[in-house]
């Protein structure tokens, strides 16, 4: 493979650099024209754009196998290789659930298949996320798929004590328990954010101590036993508070939000269109504002997007029979850019360590979530924070058409993604994929 | 007025002129031959994803006079564990041509979805969606206590609201779409609404309703209201933990004997039905001469055909004002 030279890109939108890539690393870097660049090497003009370290998603819905009419890996990766993700955390929840050895290697393997990103599956914590016995975990662990990751995301593990085992064993192979925060008996039936919303509309609340209640319990547990605890989807401002505290006792917990709870308020369910419909629901403004600052200030640590892509029958329905969840992949990093960079809260330094260095040190990725120097692995996003776009649903890689952006006017634009060297996404588009064999040989 | 779907969007002049078309319409229902060709060739659909046998045949009673086609379709159920899809339904009633569907359905904003979609053309008139809004059983609360108070004061009711008026809602808010829909209604008319319920029965955020909540019955009886409407309280609700027992409830929320003995002279009781005697309504209540439920029930078919009329020929003037063509 020829080297790639990639010209005068704004290393985390600051310095312009000139970035060298040589068999699937970043051969060197350094100032525009400085580089000592063979004759042959391809060029990639990088003027006017953003170099960030290839983005990791610590939460996707790929949902093969089972429910390949609503994604498949390969559609699942070429959305994530043009949202500017090199690397995707397949959660569990698919048909036959990821609880064994055999179902997450081949999920990891039909990642390698695709190309578009890397795929690191995530383990359920329970048989069939059935929430009654451990999976097996440690198998897990030692497949070729090397889970770290373990969640049973869309059911929260409920019991306290089956959480505290599950927290308790991964430590043997310094894992991490993803804990889907929602107390079952408080949200029975629920539809949608519990408060003055939800009393008008007369649809049944999932109140925020759901939430809460569990993010408190497990940090307790978290620091009892000593172990790592990442919490998915922080969606209200008393989860911040927990999370703070916790966090200046020392309890070992991560908290990821997503692109749509940083923007998106519950205000948008009043016309009932389902498309609003999400798991953990959209909150308030104030709420909104909360999980903003909380980022800010690194009480979140990560983003993640929650893409749950379904087919368009399971949207179009009364409100109640609608399936939950929104797609995300191929808008995450506009979302971020419009909710946290351009209202002046972060940098795009800090949208590296948010949406690329954290979900990879947190899922315990090697070669993902780098930092861009020398010798690290080339996977890089290339991104145009001038552009502008208008977000059109029935244009996505992903079969999912259930964008709560669907015409919102957005910034920014994924321009080119280098996945272990190789331009997978080039000008806005798909390239070839990144054939890992050929790398291996 | 192009569908109505809930009251919260019902400004005071289309409340008001609904319930001058309803007045009007209550002359024909009195007349021996009770019909009117208004909606003559016109095809109404009684689409009912719930039973509600009474909700029913007062649409139908409604389209009927109107001189409307009306076809009831009932398909009880979910629509997705059923089978057929609610926008599939949608598309075959369009594909009939119906010119306006009455639709009754366990999900709320399944009105909503039906009037915002693509899905059909019809003109949507909301009979019941899941537990948030009953508009015509409001609209017909209203009207009873708006000729209540017509009667007393010696005027026409005509163009009135309820300004000054004062009603008390007793019962289930939380699951209570009849509860929503009065407390709007009632508001832009002018009345005065207090919700008096168990604390496990008013809904997290009613604070921000456009009426006044208390836990105290005989407190709010003692105000001297001009109505006190029971909602109707499942005793399934019980093993929700909302209340500790039917007798409980009753003892501190039901509309006993001793309660209405105690009442002021003026004070008319109203249900929605069909009603639970002996839990949230004694019969005492339920059959003084206080009652207005028979009121109430003939008051539905006459805002029924003017929410009909008004959705299928807006731009019409009233119909039997210009002479008996009936």
């Amino acid at each position: 493979m020829a080297d790639l030279l990639i010209q005068g890109a704004a290393v985390l939108g600051d310095t312009v650099q000139d970035l060298l890539v040589r068999d699937g690393r970043i051969a060197a870097i350094g100032a525009p024209g400085t580089l000592e660049v063979a004759a042959d090497a391809e060029r990639l003009d990088a003027e006017g754009l953003v170099a960030l370290p290839g983005l990791v998603d610590p939460h996707t819905h790929l949902r093969e196998p089972g429910r390949e009419d609503a994604e498949t890996v390969l559609t699942g990766t070429r959305a994530a290789a043009l949202g500017g993700f090199t690397a995707v955390h397949a959660m569990a929840n698919s048909i036959p659930v990821a609880d064994t050895a055999g179902v997450v290697e081949q999920v990891w393997r039909l990642g390698r298949q695709s190309g578009y990103a890397d795929v690191r599956p995530v383990g359920a914590v329970t048989v069939g996320l059935a929430g009654e016995r451990l999976a097996e975990l440690g198998a897990m662990a030692q497949s070729k798929a090397r889970v770290r990751m373990f969640s049973d995301d869309g059911i929260c593990v409920s019991d306290p004590q089956l959480m505290r085992r599950a927290l308790e064993y991964v430590k043997a192979f310094d894992g991490v328990i993803a804990q889907h925060a929602q107390e079952p008996r408080l949200t029975v039936g629920a539809q949608m954010n519990e408060g003055t919303v939800s009393a008008e509309l007369g649809l049944a609340g999932w109140p925020a101590v759901a939430e809460e209640s569990i993010i408190a319990r497990d940090v307790l547990l978290a620091e009892h036993v000593g172990s790592r605890l990442h919490v998915c989807h922080v969606s209200t401002a008393g989860s911040v508070q927990i999370l703070r505290w916790a966090k200046d006792r020392g309890v070992k917990v991560t908290g990821e939000v997503t692109p749509h709870h940083l923007l998106l308020t519950e205000e948008l369910v009043r016309e009932y269109d389902p498309v609003y419909k999400v798991n953990p629901p959209l909150r308030t403004a104030a709420d909104v504002q909360a999980l903003r600052e909380a980022v800010a200030d690194g009480t979140i640590d990560m983003i993640g997007t929650d893409h749950a892509p379904h087919p368009s029958e399971a949207k179009e329905c009364e409100w109640a029979a609608a399936a939950m969840g929104m797609t995300g992949l191929e808008t995450a990093l506009s979302i971020v850019q419009l909710a946290l960079v351009d209202t002046g809260l972060i940098t795009w330094a800090d949208v590296a360590r948010i949406m690329s260095h954290a979900p990879a040190a947190m899922a315990g990725d090697t070669d993902q979530g780098r930092p861009l120097q020398a010798g690290e692995p080339a996977n890089i996003t290339l991104y145009d924070p001038q552009a502008q776009s208008v977000v059109d649903p029935a244009t996505h890689a992903t079969k999912g058409r259930n964008s709560p952006y669907a015409g919102m006017n957005v910034p920014g634009s994924v321009r080119h993604v280098l996945l272990h060297g190789h331009p997978v996404v080039r000008d806005g588009a798909l390239n070839t994929p990144y054939d890992p064999e050929e790398a291996d040989a | 007025m192009r569908h109505l779907l809930d009251t919260v969007h019902l400004g005071r002049e289309d409340a008001l002129r609904i319930l001058d078309v309803a007045e009007t319409m209550s002359e024909v229902s009195g007349r021996e031959v009770k019909k009117l060709p208004a909606l003559r060739g016109r095809t109404v659909v009684n689409l009912f994803f719930e039973d509600s046998t009474r909700t029913r045949i007062s649409f139908e009673a409604a389209a009927k006079r109107l001189s409307a086609d009306v076809i009831n379709f009932s398909a009880k159920g979910s629509s997705v564990s059923k089978g057929e899809s609610l926008k599939d339904t949608a598309q075959t009633l369009q594909a009939i041509g119906a010119d306006a569907v009455v639709i009754r359905h366990p999900a709320s904003g399944a009105a909503q979805r039906l009037a915002r979609t693509d899905w059909i053309d019809a003109a949507v008139v909301n009979a019941g969606d899941g537990t948030h809004a009953h508009p015509t059983q409001a609209l017909l609360d209203a009207l009873t206590l708006r000729r209540e108070l017509a009667v007393r004061n010696g005027v026409d009711p005509t163009g009135r609201g309820l300004d000054g008026a004062h009603v008390v809602i007793v019962g289930d808010v939380v699951h209570s779409r009849v509860a929503r829909s009065d407390v709007w209604l009632l508001h832009r008319l002018g009345a005065r609404v207090t919700l008096v319920a168990p604390p496990t029965l008013l809904p997290v955020g009613v604070d921000t309703w456009p009426c006044e909540v208390t836990y105290d019955l005989d407190a709010a009886l003692a105000s001297d209201p001009d109505a006190v409407m029971m909602l109707r309280v499942q005793a399934e609700r019980m093993h929700g933990s909302f209340f500790p027992s039917t007798a409980e409830y009753t003892r501190t929320w039901g509309l006993t004997a001793a309660r209405v003995d105690a009442l002021g002279p003026d004070t008319v009781i109203m249900h929605p039905g069909p009603m639970n005697r002996g839990l949230e309504i004694s019969s005492a209540a339920a059959d003084s001469p206080r009652s207005r439920v028979l009121d109430q029930v003939a008051n539905g078919v006459a805002v029924r055909m003017a929410a009909l009329y008004l959705v299928l020929s807006p731009d019409t003037p009233t119909p039997a004002s210009g002479g008996h063509r009936g």
